[in-house]
């Protein structure tokens, strides 16, 4: 449509005394798609939102965002932007109509338009009904589809969500990611913060990776689990099976080192298009007569990705270790 | 669906008018925010009036029969001081309002809108002047109901209120400062009161300052708040002192003059971190 990125920012720095927050962090979203921001608490993904939000000034760099200036045109850019998750708020005492049609006069429409829209983004995030009670009364889900209806309030072309759903429920976290698919194909172009490596993966177009303030990674999702490594094929045989005749069955497609584990009777091995061969393999192995427990090809996840390129996991125990345990349970009851 | 948000965006249009309208109109909407909020929270107003209930039955029960006052009736002396002591505490509440604001991002939230930065200061300033106005006519039936008989006319008494009201303004300034420069609601609200406790007891609140040790006052004498009081006691009694007045009014233009800039000047530091 356009050329000109609706989100760009080149070599922010922004110092707290002696914390570098951002080290010359560059982010480029194009018009229309979901920028997702992903890295650890500190990293400088708020400190980022901050600075395109007009909060913050950068001590370097520059950033424009809807085709303004931050700094410079920062009034202007306001009314053209929203902003919702950690960092802003609504008003706990009052209703869910007050906040927005409040927010709305805020913005400098007339009350009859500000009362129109409330009512009518009421509407739109399901919240006609709860919107007479004051939120004190809202669940954390309700909470932050008000908070994101009155970042909406003008329609902005750009909208900032840092961490939307931190803390939610899962069938929160579904809501508010339905809500975000359908703001995209509106065409607002959306730039995320989280820490939430799923989150990203369903969301985002582009991904930007960041840690210790500038950004390490680029890319798609599928691109920056290639860039980490490809795909790998992970079979388990039955007990008492021949772990042998799998090796070798399996051997051909093999794209490096297979790692064995005779233990748990199990082999890990790197392939590369693995699911053009998967239907091969099969049938090589049942022509082998290597009998299965279970048998996957897995891609890297986000996780995989954050740990090769920084060292360190993205969060201490976010709910990867979780996940392990409800597959193998799905695995024992199948 | 592309279509029905563009003419979404264009219905959207913000209304064109000067900066100066939007200063104000914007610290009304956000004024009206806090208004509405008073019947909700009632045991806020409720404990705003408990405490000032509590010394006026004190001082005219307790204490009142061992203090000498000259020409009036001890609690005709005492509501005065009751009053200047009432809107003073109560200015700590913008402080504790504002504070609470910040901390739960609300304040990042109006700055991220093209409202009048100034007006998340003065919204809440004017809504405790309401809300103070409120307290004051609800101590002054308690007086009535205690014994208080002011004198004079009630032009009189108007005035006495409006200057109460604008010292509790210019001391929600200093409330803010404050509350700007701590770092938690809990420290805002210790350090908003503290520094008014020697404030108001050594004053002419309750004691007249002829019983005071020279020293102190001294320091009694030409404190605001004894000045405030004083010239409220006048206007109350009958007995109007247009010098107590004017001096009154001198002190509290001089604190909007150091405390508004001061305030907006932390407010902007404290938001850009």
């Amino acid at each position: 449509m356009s050329n000109k990125p609706a989100i760009l920012a080149e070599g922010l720095h922004k110092h707290f005394g002696k914390t570098h927050a951002l080290a010359g962090l560059d982010l480029v979203a194009e018009e229309g798609t979901v920028l997702g921001v992903l890295g650890p608490n500190g990293a400088g993904k708020t400190t980022a939102v901050r600075i395109l939000t007009t909060l913050l000034k950068p001590d370097a760099g520059y950033a424009e965002v809807a085709g303004l200036d931050v700094v410079k045109q920062a009034d202007l850019l306001r009314a053209r932007i929203g902003l919702a998750g950690q960092y802003a708020a609504v008003d706990d005492n009052l209703t869910g109509y007050e906040n927005l049609k409040m927010f709305g006069q805020l913005y400098h429409l007339s009350s009859a338009r500000a009362r129109q829209r409330a009512n009518e983004l009421l509407e739109r995030f399901d919240l006609a009904e709860a919107g007479r009670r004051v939120v004190k009364t809202y669940s954390g889900g309700m909470r932050r589809r008000l908070d994101l209806a009155a970042s909406l309030i003008m329609a902005p072309p750009v909208l900032f969500l840092d961490e939307p759903t931190t803390g939610l429920d899962p069938r929160g976290r579904l809501a508010m990611w339905d809500v975000i698919s359908s703001l995209v194909s509106d065409g607002t172009t959306v730039l995320l913060t989280t820490q939430y490596l799923e989150e990203a993966d369903q969301l985002a177009h582009q991904i930007a990776v960041v840690d210790r303030g500038r950004v390490i990674a680029n890319g798609t999702a599928d691109e920056l689990k290639t860039q980490v490594g490809g795909e790998r094929l992970e079979l388990t045989i039955v007990p008492g099976g021949d772990l042998n005749a799998a090796l070798q069955a399996v051997q051909v497609y093999s794209s490096g080192e297979i790692q064995i584990s005779a233990e748990h009777r199990h082999l890990s091995v790197p392939v590369t298009q693995g699911a053009q061969h998967l239907a091969a393999i099969v049938r090589d192995l049942d022509a082998a007569h290597v009998r299965l427990d279970d048998l996957a090809l897995r891609r890297p996840t986000l996780d995989d990705v954050f740990l090769t390129l920084t060292g360190h996991a993205a969060t201490d125990e976010e709910a990867s270790p979780e996940e392990v345990t409800i597959s193998k349970s799905l695995v024992r009851s199948a | 669906m592309q279509s029905s948000y563009i003419e979404t965006a264009e219905r959207l249009t913000p209304q064109a008018r000067p900066a100066f309208y939007w200063t104000i109109a914007d610290a009304l909407v956000l004024a009206k925010r806090h208004l509405i909020q008073i019947p909700r929270i009632p045991e806020e107003l409720i404990f705003a009036t408990i405490q000032p209930v509590m010394f006026v039955l004190l001082f005219r029960y307790v204490f009142g029969g061992a203090i000498a006052v000259s020409g009036t009736t001890y609690v005709n002396y005492l509501m005065a001081g009751i009053f200047g002591q009432t809107v003073i505490f109560g200015s700590t509440s913008t402080g504790i309002g504002l504070a609470f604001d910040l901390q739960k991002g609300l304040v990042d939230r109006f700055r991220s809108l093209p409202m009048a930065k100034s007006a998340v200061l003065t919204g809440r300033t004017i809504s405790d002047i309401v809300r103070n106005t409120v307290v004051i006519l609800v101590m002054w039936i308690v007086g009535v109901l205690v014994g208080f008989r002011p004198e004079g006319s009630v032009l009189a008494w108007i005035a006495a209120i409006g200057l109460l009201l604008f010292t509790s303004f210019a001391f929600s300034w200093i409330a803010a400062t404050i509350a700007l420069s701590v770092r938690t609601v809990e420290a805002a609200q210790s350090a908003g009161f503290i520094w008014l406790f020697p404030l108001t007891f050594a004053s002419s609140a309750f004691v007249p300052t002829s019983s005071m040790p020279d020293w102190l006052r001294a320091f009694a004498e030409h404190q605001p708040v004894t000045l405030v009081i004083n010239a409220v006691r006048g206007l109350l009694l009958n007995q109007p002192d247009a010098s107590t007045i004017w001096q009154s009014l001198a002190w509290c233009a001089g604190l909007l003059v150091i405390f508004i800039p001061l305030a907006v000047w932390v407010y902007s530091r404290r938001i850009s971190r």
